[in-house]
């Protein structure tokens, strides 16, 4: 395809016929009719994956309506489905990973990306990306080594020690917890919030930041109040990157979490996620409504994720209004 | 979605493997069967020992959980299913062709612990274990553990209680045995592969479970016996009906097998926990192969028999390497004379 020379199209009349069948075997046509069809099969495939949780939740629906969304009671035994733990458990979670991670990633970042000498910056990046990479098993596996006993040996008595008078921190300490699962996916999540915030950051147009210099700011200045400022849109977006991790991670959540299907106010309880329980008891699920219960809190997950994401989009088209009404 | 994933490959693959069948003269056979992961190791053994004997013979196991084998099973999709609990008659009724269970070999669970400062073997009375995992016993040194254990200094902390978090067969075993010893735990919590936990902490699979009784001090779980016995996990002794205290093991396993094989139903759907017998150990369970009663095609037919007759007698021979307890003569005569069932 490539080696057909393209000829301008003022060819005249005598080659219209001729510009036509080059049209149509022309790279670009066939570039385009394949490009369409790689892109239509990603709406495709997000109709069908829709189609399937609503078709085989259909069960579980009528059974428990809305009231699946705000019972607590799970229990397979007596066909009792309620999906609040679940639900509960993957906000407080992915909410605790994003409150440790964002500022520790985002600080990472702004170091690697406007102070830390070059060499070392290109160093570091390269194990933050291999971090990006790592299975999350490895990183279950990293809490229950590391991040169970510190929790249940030293950071959780000393929380209790110290805010044990708010519902926050009040309870027996076992190790797992809603607070291990945070910290754990916060580990998890981090590597995301630096490698993009960064890439964003060197990003930003070098006269931006010599323009705030010149006008007489410190570093640290021209960098909080001009660069971080400029790249906001894409810190977001890593921001929401994390998040989308945070909320689907499955194997080294239900690793550190304990497993309880109970809302409790307390971090330092054992809980539950809605990726966890599948994962957990999708294998073994024999009755049909079970099954369609099992699904249903798959359809959860998909439109939380989904309503998570349309909010990203709408907070970054806010900023980015704001950002150019009042520059 | 599973399901509707496995019926496409089925759709695509079907044809071929009839006609691979048909083509060499139907010496050739493939069998499919999935379900429960409990039996795997040994499914596997058998499969391949069995190929060994009958080269013509292929039987692909896919080991994606009781609820998924009996899931296929009534979908049609696998030759057999393979569940660590027996079917409901609720599930049988919703096959088409009536399904038949054959025992293969026993599993049996333990209770495994985690008390600093005990170098003895804790006794559990069956009310115990009820009362500790419904809640109601919540000190290492409750009376009802203390008289059990006499002469064992029992600390006063709290009784961490670690379960499974992942839907297995274990946990069928273990519920099942706390329904029989415990009224009040049959109706408020049942016998399942995942029940509501009254209280506890969830480890996924044996390892989870395990992992989190060895971090956690003062906490009390249960294990497959196969896998204490494969990582030296401490356990306690249990008291059977009988009332004697019993360390589970595997011919404890299969003498609460043959202690139960007087009453035996026909259907072989027989839950065996609390067996009556001085040596039999209370907390243990058939795993089962769910063989359709009708199968059309003849070569299909006459290799789910003889491989069955073969599981029964010579295949035992490779339950106890592989940590499995095998199933009493008894219920292998039984099980041989069922074979006629099928056709």
């Amino acid at each position: 395809m490539a080696t057909i020379p393209i000829a301008p199209d003022s060819a005249g009349p005598a080659l219209a016929s001729r510009s036509l069948a080059r049209r149509l075997v022309s790279g670009d046509q066939v570039a385009h009719l394949f490009t369409l069809i790689f892109a239509a099969s990603v709406i495709l495939i997000t109709s069908l994956l829709f189609y399937e949780l609503w078709i085989n939740s259909a069960l579980s629906r009528a059974k428990f309506g809305w009231a699946f969304f705000y019972t607590q009671n799970w229990d397979p035994i007596f066909e009792q489905f309620g999906a609040r733990p679940f639900i509960y458990g993957t906000l407080v979670t992915s909410a605790l990973a994003l409150l440790i991670a964002v500022p520790f990633g985002l600080g990472a970042a702004i170091f690697l990306a406007e102070l830390a000498p070059a060499k070392i910056s290109d160093a570091l990046t390269f194990v933050i990306e291999l971090l990006a990479a790592v299975p999350s098993v490895i990183y279950g596996l990293l809490g229950i080594f590391l991040v169970v006993p510190f929790v249940r040996e030293i950071l959780g008595p000393a929380l209790k020690k110290t805010f044990g008078f708010t519902p926050l921190f009040t309870g027996p300490v076992y190790g797992v917890s809603y607070l291990t699962a945070g910290l754990v996916l916060a580990i998890m999540v981090a590597p995301y919030i630096i490698s993009v915030s960064r890439e964003v950051l060197m990003a930003v147009p070098n006269d931006q930041r010599e323009a705030a210099l010149s006008l007489g700011s410190t570093r640290w200045e021209a960098t909080w109040k001009v660069v971080v400022p400029y790249a906001r849109t894409g810190i977001l977006g890593s921001i929401f990157l994390a998040l989308a991790r945070a909320l689907g991670e499955t194997m080294a959540v239900t690793m550190v979490i304990g497993n309880v299907p109970k809302v409790d106010l307390s971090l330092l309880a054992p809980g539950y996620t809605i990726a966890a329980v599948i994962a957990n008891e999708f294998s073994e699920a024999a009755g049909n409504l079970y099954f369609s219960a099992l699904v249903e809190l798959g359809l959860v997950l998909f439109l939380l994720t989904f309503i998570l994401n349309g909010l990203a989009r709408l907070l970054i088209y806010a900023t980015t209004q704001r950002g150019a009404a009042n520059p | 979605m599973n399901r509707k994933v496995a019926i496409f490959l089925l759709l695509v693959l079907s044809p071929g493997c009839s006609h691979v069948a048909q083509v060499s003269d139907s010496r050739s056979v493939l069998l499919n069967g999935a379900g429960a992961t409990f039996p795997y190791p040994i499914y596997s053994k058998w499969f391949d020992e069995y190929r060994k004997h009958n080269p013509n013979v292929q039987i692909n196991y896919q080991s994606i959980g009781s609820g998924g084998g009996i899931r296929q099973l009534l979908a049609g999709t696998v030759d057999f299913g393979a569940s660590d609990g027996p079917m409901s008659d609720e599930q049988l009724a919703q096959s088409k062709s009536k399904i038949l269970h054959f025992p293969t070999v026993l599993g049996a669970d333990v209770a495994t612990y985690n008390l600093p400062g005990a170098n003895q073997e804790i006794n559990f009375s069956p009310q115990a274990l009820a009362g500790i995992f419904l809640g109601k016993i919540t000190k290492w040194n409750d009376a009802e553990l203390t008289k059990a254990n006499p002469g064992v200094n029992l600390p006063s902390n709290d009784i961490v209680v670690i379960h499974r978090s992942d839907g297995s067969g274990t946990t069928y075993i273990w519920t099942d045995y706390l329904s029989k010893v415990s009224p009040e735990w049959k109706t408020t919590v049942g016998q399942g592969a995942s029940p509501k936990w009254p209280v506890g902490l969830g480890g996924k699979g044996n390892e989870g479970v395990s992992g989190l009784v060895k971090q956690t001090p003062y906490s009390l779980g249960y294990v497959e016996l196969v896998y204490a016995l494969q990582n030296k996990l401490a356990y306690g002794r249990v008291r059977n009906s009988s009332g004697a205290f019993v360390k589970a093991d595997l011919a404890g396993t299969t003498a609460a097998a043959a202690g139960a094989a007087k009453n035996m139903p026909d259907d072989f759907r027989v839950s065996i926990t609390n067996a009556p017998g001085n040596n039999s150990y209370p907390i243990c369970s058939f795993t089962w192969l769910l063989i359709p009663s009708n199968i059309p095609d003849a070569a299909k037919r006459t290799t789910v028999k003889e491989f069955i007759k073969w599981m029964a007698t010579e295949g035992q021979e490779f339950a106890e390497p592989l940590g499995y307890a095998r199933i009493p003569h008894e219920v292998a005569e039984k099980e041989i004379q069922a074979i006629s069932l099928i056709n």
